[in-house]
């Protein structure tokens, strides 16, 4: 795999200055990309339920068809539920993005090699699933361009962004996921959330 | 009463349910397609059970409520992903027809049927039965009242008696 792309400063720059964005955070490694970036109530960061956080961004888009919902991803998590990207491409909610950043590797467990390394095309998948469009980027030329349709083309867009294996130190969110949940409903939808 | 899948609609629409989860499935025939017909909801067709799971959890993230509708077999298929709705306790309203009861005549369906109720309890799930048609749509109100206003998972276990499909042919005409 020929990229030289830190998957750090890549999450960083999608999320900087990220306006009303929703972040979903599959759990791992992306989880900790999207703490490192900057904690915020609207990160909704997993730590279980492996393949199904782009399910998660489904049915936060289209509950919320004004604001932008990013799924932000690891390969072996995007694996697990690819049956999920024909479901989003059935659906086909504008708001949608799809991020997967691909190592190559489960990163949690020791670093074992993905089907991606074997050469799996999750950017084919999603595209022959009925994605509004879909990439793969491997250059830092490549990522201003990713930046602009992240927060405006039209969805669902995915990206498969292939990134550097390398071990990087733990960046952790909250763990407790009524927390968690809590605090996403209140910055989203006010004080009110749960008087209804 | 034979309608009680319209039944079951009307109830859904009075809860405020607006994202709908199905995977295809004879018992729900006839409310998946009152669902797909309502414009104010949003009927999402899954490849496999477990991604409703999400899909409902995202849209209560989103201030919306959601059901499942899936049949026995699927129960097994979300096991770990009702690991994270008890964590962050989603509110979960899941109507799950049944298979493997009374009558059954796929032998393959009689484990998963059989554990049903054993798998949803050990998940945190509380389970309502309505074995008789008369019964689904007061339960599945109940369900309701308790999965969302008490930020509960239950499952109201639609009984193989009350679908009664008694064969392959039968099943296919339907």
């Amino acid at each position: 795999m020929k990229t030289a792309l830190n998957r750090r400063k890549v999450v960083e720059f999608l999320l900087g200055d990220r306006k009303g964005l929703l972040v979903v955070a599959g759990l791992g490694s992306t989880a900790w990309d999207v703490t490192a970036a900057g904690d915020s109530p609207l990160n909704f960061p997993m730590w279980g339920a492996m393949g199904n956080a782009a399910m998660f961004g489904l049915g936060l888009a289209l509950a919320q068809p004004k604001r932008r919902v990013l799924v932000l991803t690891g390969d072996g998590e995007m694996l697990m539920g690819m049956g999920s990207l024909a479901t989003i491409g059935v659906q086909k909610p504008r708001n949608l993005v799809v991020v997967v950043i691909d190592n190559e590797r489960y990163g949690e467990t020791g670093m074992q090699r993905t089907h991606t390394a074997a050469g799996v095309d999750l950017s084919g998948v999603a595209k022959a699933c009925g994605f509004r469009a879909a990439r793969q980027v491997r250059n830092r030329s490549q990522l201003s361009s990713l930046r602009t349709a992240v927060h405006a083309a039209p969805g669902p867009f995915f990206a498969q962004v292939k990134v550097i294996a390398e071990k990087i130190p733990l960046v952790l969110p909250p763990r407790d996921g009524g927390l968690l949940k809590a605090r996403f409903r209140k910055a989203l939808l006010g004080e009110g959330a749960d008087l209804d | 009463m034979k309608d009680w899948p319209e039944a079951i609609y009307k109830t859904l629409k009075g809860a405020g349910v607006r994202q709908v989860g199905y995977v295809p499935d004879a018992g729900h025939k006839r409310l998946i397609e009152l669902c797909i017909a309502d414009r104010e909801m949003r009927a999402v067709v899954l490849s496999t059970e477990e991604e409703g799971i999400g899909l409902t959890a995202g849209a209560w993230l989103g201030g919306v409520r959601g059901a499942l509708l899936m049949q026995s077999s699927g129960v097994g298929n979300c096991i770990n992903h009702l690991g994270t709705v008890r964590e962050c306790r989603f509110p979960l309203l899941m109507l799950i027809t049944m298979r493997g009861q009374k009558g059954e005549f796929n032998p393959w369906q009689v484990p998963m049927g059989q554990a049903t109720p054993a798998v949803l309890e050990a998940m945190g799930v509380v389970v309502h039965e309505a074995n008789s048609a008369e019964e689904i749509a007061p339960t599945v109100d109940a369900a309701a009242r308790l999965a969302f206003g008490s930020y509960q998972a239950v499952a109201v276990l639609i009984s193989q008696a009350v679908i009664g499909i008694k064969s392959f042919q039968d099943q296919a005409s339907r």
